[in-house]
């Protein structure tokens, strides 16, 4: 999760000058979340589904360590190895290790977002060791040596020119291809990546404790091959992603696949549960999960925010949030952006993005309307406002907000200072303040009324 | 009609109370249409929503018992505002979690109403009997549609209004970009918001852009009063208050 350069206001008030970017975007969101709303009425019992599945990881988040240590269990009884990693350096190191050990050279990786965060990629190349993507999406952004900016569709902010663009640099497409020659052609690419990888590499969905099975949902077709062709499977996975029984996917794979790409079901779902057992035909010889705490445990005792570790990275707080779709997902400056991101960078992180990004929302609330968790992603953000209220950056405007919560505790004397604010009104209004300057660009300030209402009122 | 409260009071608001005293007016009027005379409780200012969204819980806090005192007297209480009702009935019990204000603030929160929520859900009223011959178009705020999931008391409302042609937004539910804080740490991403939103009720041809809240108002008027808009903004309660 490395910091970009600069933070959320600065990158928002650039990208919202992209009007090409906001298209983009827009394109995207609004097709994934007109077929949400469509795959999510025609279940009746999609509400029902929601609150199961809220019960659910209430249940086992408050029961974590318990269904942690049988899910290692289930996956040793297997063959499997289970690796602990307490951070992000941890984790990279012992991904790493696995490699070394299994001989590797090449990678090949599917989609993953928690590889992103603990930078997975840098450390591999670091020690020599080359990272292919092979999700068409992290494949470009690979290539262009960019960061994904969506939860489930990294390259979002890219337009297809762009993309067209790249392929002729690197695959030697011609500029004018179009989809089908572009995706042809990163398939022939991407085969050979599967075949001279000796390890696969993938994150998880879901683990399920009791089986010690990896749920991998995709649509492409690579992240089983990522899983059957090299010798070594790794999939690496937060430790918020466990659920207690095999039966549990019956409630999560429908709201998270209805609620990511508006599909009833996606393309690819694989259950791998261990290595390949004596009399299997395919499947890895060897099996390693590696578990990644790196800041969720400190979520986890913290009351006020442990809620957001429920999350299932759907994206649909995303698809339907204002300010991600101007400012795009590169402004919140981590792996995770849009009303989610906001929310999981600083609690996961312990503060970093805290003085912006609990404020790049309007409390508008359409996240928590349609997260199939309906996580209350606008109670985290004021929580975490707060915690940036009590910062040293916060220290003026703390002290404004102490002046004005001690007059409005005074009516008396609110009602005296409405008075002198009108007297003041007419300088006040003349004066460009810093941050109203940007304000008032595109909006005229209001007026106060002549006469506050307090005053007609008879006492 | 069900439930007819007997003592109600208004919550002038903040920000009506400075900004907009015809709000305070127009609720009052409506309320009397109706036959309810609500009392104005003194010692009111503000709720707290705008510390508690500015990262200042503690005197949010300090701004919410003072409300509780002020209103807990009475059967119900009323304001023209979705996201002051939102604040009490979904920010207070947080703000007073495991304290004896709790039970209290929930008490009291139980019965405050969104001025169009309590005509058409408390009271069942969907006819004032006012009049209005505009082209109109209804802006619910974020508040009044989803924390209060009241959006469609507004449209009831209006469409019983004399004379009121109603045109629909392309997308009411979509945020107008205020958000107080938000809007002044980020202002051009608000700006984006808002130049969707009027752009919006332009197409429509409405000649007044109604709404429930008056941090949306102000935002919407100064955004159109910016760009020479001749289109007018005003709060619900002047349309159903006026005669
Ligand atoms: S917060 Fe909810 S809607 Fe957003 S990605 Fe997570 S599960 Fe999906």
């Amino acid at each position: 999760m490395s910091p970009h350069a600069v933070g959320f206001r600065e990158a928002s008030a650039r990208a919202v000058l992209d009007p090409a970017l906001r298209e983009a975007i827009r394109r995207v969101t609004d097709n994934l979340a007109v077929r949400r709303v469509q795959v999510t009425a025609e279940l009746p019992h999609f509400d029902v589904l929601r609150d199961r599945a809220k019960r659910i990881k209430e249940h086992t988040l408050a029961n974590l360590d318990r269904y942690l240590e049988q899910l290692e269990a289930a996956v040793q009884a297997r063959g499997g190895h289970v690796h602990w990693a307490r951070d992000a350096e941890e984790a990279a190191a012992c991904v790493v290790r696995i490699c070394r050990e299994a001989g590797a050279r090449r990678v090949a990786k599917s989609k993953s977002m928690v590889t992103e965060e603990v930078e997975l990629n840098r450390a591999l190349r670091e020690a020599g060791i080359e990272p292919v993507e092979t999700d068409l999406g992290e494949f470009v952004v690979q290539i262009s040596g960019d960061r994904p900016s969506h939860l489930i569709a990294p390259i979002i902010h890219k337009r297809r020119e762009d993309v067209a663009e790249l392929f002729r640099r690197h695959l030697g497409t011609p500029a004018d291809a179009p989809v089908p020659v572009l995706t042809a052609a990163a398939r022939a690419h991407l085969r050979q990546a599967f075949l001279q990888a000796e390890v696969g590499i993938t994150g998880a969905n879901f683990l399920v404790a009791e089986t010690g099975t990896v749920v991998v949902v995709e649509n492409e077709g690579n992240a089983r091959m990522v899983t059957s062709l090299p010798r070594v499977h790794v999939a690496v996975a937060g430790i918020e992603k466990v659920v207690p029984r095999l039966a549990d996917l019956a409630v999560f794979l429908p709201l998270l696949v209805r609620s990511a790409t508006g599909q009833r079901l996606s393309a690819y779902v694989s259950l791998l549960t261990g290595p390949r057992r004596p009399g299997e035909r395919d499947g890895p010889d060897g099996f390693h999960l590696v578990l990644v705490d790196n800041g969720r445990s400190r979520m986890l005792a913290d009351p006020e925010l442990r809620e957001a570790l429920q999350c299932i990275r759907c994206s649909a707080c995303l698809n339907v949030c204002p300010v991600y779709e101007r400012a795009g997902g590169h402004a919140y400056g981590s792996v995770y952006s849009g009303p989610i991101g906001a929310v999981l960078t600083p609690a996961l992180t312990g503060g970093r993005g805290l003085v912006d990004l609990p404020f790049a929302s309007s409390l508008c609330g359409a996240c928590r309307d349609v997260c199939p968790l309906r996580i209350d992603i606008p109670r985290m953000l004021v929580v975490l406002r707060a915690r940036a209220g009590r910062t040293a950056a916060a220290r003026w405007e703390r002290r404004v907000a102490r002046v004005a919560a001690w007059l409005l505790c005074r009516p008396r004397l609110y009602r005296w200072a409405s008075l002198a604010a009108r007297a003041l009104e007419p300088v006040v209004r003349n004066v460009p303040v810093g941050p109203l300057r940007r304000w008032t660009r595109a909006r005229e300030l209001p007026r106060l009324s002549p006469t506050p209402f307090h005053r007609t009122v008879p006492r | 009609m069900p439930n007819r409260p007997h003592r109600v009071a208004l919550f002038v608001t903040c920000l009506v109370d400075q900004f907009a005293a015809g709000v305070a007016r127009g609720t009052l009027q409506v309320l009397e249409r109706v036959g309810l005379r609500a009392e104005v409780p003194g010692g009111q200012t503000c709720c707290g929503q705008p510390f508690l969204n500015d990262g200042f819980p503690d005197q949010a806090t300090r701004l919410a018992r003072r409300w509780v005192e002020a209103f807990e007297p009475f059967d119900a209480v009323v304001a023209p505002s979705g996201s002051c009702v939102a604040t009490v009935r979904e920010f207070y019990p947080q703000l007073f979690a495991g304290s004896p204000w709790e039970e209290r603030a929930r008490a009291v929160a139980g019965r405050t109403y969104e001025l169009s929520e309590f005509l058409v859900r408390v009271l069942g009223v969907e006819d004032v009997g006012a009049r209005f011959p505009h082209r109109v178009a209804f802006h619910p705020s974020c508040h009044l549609l989803r924390s209060l999931g009241a959006g469609d008391c507004g449209r009831t409302l209006l469409l019983r209004v004399r004379g009121l042609e109603l045109v629909d937004l392309a997308h009411p539910e979509a945020c107008c970009g205020f958000g107080g804080v938000f809007s002044v740490k980020f202002p051009e991403v608000s700006e984006a918001m808002l130049r969707d939103k009027l752009q919006d009720v332009g197409a429509t041809g409405a000649e007044v852009l109604v709404s429930t809240d008056l941090g949306c108002l102000l935002h919407l008027a100064g955004g159109l009063s910016r760009h020479g808009s001749p289109l007018r903004c005003l709060h619900l309660a002047e349309v159903l208050g006026g005669s």
